[in-house]
């Protein structure tokens, strides 16, 4: 589908769609909303140096960095808009990372003696 | 029809040397090496996670720290994503005076994040850690030195944007130029994202 196509049937990307061609980003005003909830998970994450949340600390942390990492990916690289052939070579060096150093913490013991 | 036209350009930039999969080569490429960046700094981060707490001969990880600075270089970096993105959907308006004053804020708030972490490692050198002062240190450094590199690295590739566009060369249809140098960009601060939280703000170990 090429974007005259796309501008014609009003299928554009900013309803999310995957189109492998040319895509169209999302408005500035959007991007500095993420921007804004992206600070806000930062203030967030900080706060928990300062206030003890006592056994829920590890998993809120992964948990905020994960929706910022998301975000950033979905959004700022347009992942969300663009061909999902990026997603794959992206997520498929992420997991293969995670899991070849997940068996290396392991194999150091990582988890049972820090 | 003049709607359509105008959104012909950008489109055509982006479809640029697309080999039979419609999408452009070089931004396939920039993927490609993320993913293998990701193995990178897993790596690095690894082997911070397994030696931090080997730090016998110097200051622990968790006397050292200094998180409110820390967290004010992350947010710098932060924004300096959106200003990147910004600089982005100047371009593909056709807007060369507000690209290049995004690009300009970009690099800046990167120098400022690098600024940041001059101090921060001139302040640890200064209290006893040094590059070789235990396994933690050494970890460390490497970590966020490497870190460090890539958004300098990063910093040049944007001052070459901007001096491009400074002399005309740097117009619409290369919006994809921009687009590929914001791909590295976003991805040093995704990985800084990742370093703040596991290396600053879960607890370390204290001596």
């Amino acid at each position: 589908m090429s974007t005259t196509d796309i501008a014609q049937s009003g299928d554009t990307s900013h309803d999310g769609g995957h189109g492998d061609e040319g895509h169209e980003h999302p408005s500035d005003a959007k991007y500095i909303q993420i921007a804004a909830i992206l600070g806000v998970l930062t203030a967030l994450e900080v706060s928990t140096y300062f206030v003890n949340i006592g056994p829920v600390l590890i998993p809120t942390l992964m948990v905020m960095m994960g929706v910022k990492f998301f975000l950033v990916a979905a959004w700022f690289m347009h992942l969300r808009f663009d061909s999902s052939l990026f997603t794959k070579f992206f997520v498929g060096g992420l997991v293969l990372a995670t899991g070849v150093y997940m068996i290396a913490l392991t194999a150091f013991e990582f988890w049972t003696k820090g | 029809m003049a709607d359509v036209m105008t959104t012909e350009a950008p489109a055509a930039a982006h479809q640029s040397e697309g080999a039979g999969t419609g999408i452009s080569n070089n931004k396939l490429l920039m993927w490609v090496f993320l993913g293998s960046e990701c193995l990178l700094f897993g790596g690095l981060i690894s082997t911070y996670l397994i030696y931090r707490s080997r730090f016998h001969t110097g200051p622990a990880p968790g006397d050292i720290f200094d998180i409110p600075f820390t967290s004010v270089s992350s947010f710098v970096l932060l924004m300096s994503s959106l200003t990147m993105v910004l600089a982005l959907s100047a371009l593909n308006r056709g807007d060369i005076r507000n690209n290049r004053l995004w690009l300009l804020t970009t690099a800046l708030l990167g120098s400022l994040f690098i600024g940041g972490q001059v101090y921060e490692f001139t302040t640890f050198v200064r209290e006893g850690l040094g590059y070789t002062t235990s396994p933690f240190s050494s970890a460390f450094f490497t970590l966020t030195g490497f870190h460090g590199i890539h958004v300098s690295v990063g910093i040049v590739m944007l001052m070459s944007l901007f001096i491009s566009s400074l002399r005309g060369s740097l117009r619409q249809e290369h919006s994809e130029t921009v687009e590929i140098v914001g791909l590295y960009w976003h991805f040093v601060d995704i990985v800084w994202i990742f370093i703040f939280t596991v290396i600053y703000l879960v607890p370390s170990p204290t001596s």
